[in-house]
């Protein structure tokens, strides 16, 4: 084995291992090259706030309460709080899964994506982000519908 | 006439009013605000004027989606009133029906049909969506594609014949691609229509300057102001098949109102440019839509 190798060998044991090595990679999507939308989101404390309001409203949220359930709230809040601040070109990382890796087993169908993203649109409205701004971070989190959604309701046929 | 486009009006707005009461979880569910268009005059889901990839109704691929839909557009010497119904289903297949009525007024008897002489159309439409993804694809610049059919049976045989149209059927087939660009807030759409129609069908299809098919676009720009709030403009181009009367593109200028999920408002200066010989129609177009 080279050097090299023993290296990532034992990177990839460490990251194992531990899921607070795992990289920034596994957010989702690059963050933005600007800290803007940081700012329009009031930096960290607004961002927690935006996160807090987003966890409270979906708890409370017939639709997608159930998905809540039995989840470790105070990390998930944790795992969003880095991702939104790393997203957004905050002095943050990710040290989160992957989003597909995240909603493994969930049976998250589109319309339970659907239900969060309106949740976060009142959440950014109560920290008072701009529209323009909140449809600038949507467009960085909608891609990862692909991934998140890993249940159709529709016939076979009609699947995507 | 007006008195049905007038109940066809207050049932939608009802029915909008009272879904949320009613329909229980399924006035929670779906796509977001404002992401299945409204309806076309022709009964699909678009912009108004222009028929879009979009597929009615607020289900996703979950669920089943519908609307109702009254539109009156008041032109400077005619009215069309419209009303219709849409049926989405999984997000994959819209299946629309409209009925619309154009009525002549005052301008009837100078033409001479007789005041109030109206033309009626039914339209009937299947539209199938292909690939891409308008809303959640924010990372690729691929648009929705669907493509779909409308069949048109205009009531006035007789008439449309006497003014050069071959028949007073016809069948349109359009493909159309529609994309949200969140990071701008605006949405996109155009679309190419091969269709024989005079004025969309009412005045019957071919003619006799040219019978065959012609390829047109209709598009669509909007700029979302609110999640509630949609403004933008259209144009849609059509051919020109009788020899008796020019006919010329039209454009609007809308401003799409979500109440709610339930109920939708839309409000447009629309120019339909001349027609039937009778210059420069212009006016307010009011559509209401009710569904879910």
């Amino acid at each position: 084995m080279t050097l090299a190798k023993t290296i990532l060998a034992a990177v990839a044991a460490l990251a194992i291992a531990s899921p607070a090595l795992a990289a920034d990679k596994d957010a989702g999507a690059a963050p933005f090259q600007t800290d803007a939308l940081y700012k329009a989101f009031h930096g960290k404390p607004g961002i927690d706030r935006v996160v807090d309001t987003l966890l409270v409203l979906s708890a409370a949220d017939p639709r997608i309460s159930d998905i809540f359930k039995g989840q470790d709230i105070p990390h998930l809040r944790q795992m969003l709080d880095e991702q939104f601040c790393y997203l957004l070109a905050g002095p943050c990382t990710y040290t989160g899964k992957d989003m597909k890796e995240g909603h493994k087993d969930l049976g998250i169908q589109e319309t339970d994506f659907n239900a969060m993203v309106e949740n976060l649109q009142k959440a950014m409205d109560k920290e008072g982000v701009p529209f323009r701004d909140q449809n600038r971070f949507l467009a960085k989190l909608a891609p990862m519908e692909r991934v998140v959604v890993q249940r159709s309701g529709a016939p076979k046929l009609l699947q995507r | 006439m007006r008195l049905l486009i007038t109940a066809g009006l207050a049932v939608a707005a009802m029915i909008g009013l009272a879904l949320p009461a009613q329909a229980g979880d399924m006035a929670y569910s779906g796509k977001l605000l404002l992401t299945q268009g409204v309806s076309t005059i022709e009964g699909s889901a678009g912009g108004g004027l222009a028929t879009w990839a979009v597929i009615t109704g607020y289900e996703t691929q979950d669920g089943i989606g519908a609307n109702v839909h009254a539109t009156y557009v008041d032109l400077s010497d005619y009215t069309l009133r419209d009303y219709g119904a849409s049926v989405g289903l999984f997000d994959r297949i819209e299946l629309s029906y409209a009925r619309e009525a154009f009525d002549t007024g005052s301008t009837g008897a100078k033409l001479g049909l007789g005041r109030n002489f109206t033309f009626d159309q039914d339209v009937v439409g299947a539209k199938v969506r292909l690939f891409g993804d308008a809303v959640y694809a924010q990372d690729s610049w691929m648009p929705q594609v669907s493509v779909g059919a409308q069949y048109k049976s205009n009531d006035k045989d007789a008439i449309v014949h006497a003014v050069g149209a071959k028949s007073s059927s016809g069948t349109d087939v359009y493909i159309a691609a529609t994309k949200v660009l969140l990071d701008d807030s605006l949405v996109l759409d155009a679309t190419l229509r091969a269709t024989k129609a005079n004025q969309t069908g009412l005045l019957g299809f071919g003619g006799d300057r040219k019978s065959g098919y012609s390829p047109e676009f209709e598009g669509s720009v909007g700029y979302l102001l609110t999640r509630h709030l949609v403004v933008g403009g259209e144009y849609r181009t059509k051919p020109d098949n009788l020899g008796f009367a020019k006919e010329d593109s039209w454009w609007d200028l809308f401003a799409a109102y979500a109440v709610s999920k339930n109920l939708s408002l839309t409000l447009a200066y629309a120019d339909l440019g001349d027609i039937a010989t009778f210059r420069n129609q212009h006016g307010l177009y009011v559509s209401l839509q009710a569904g879910f």
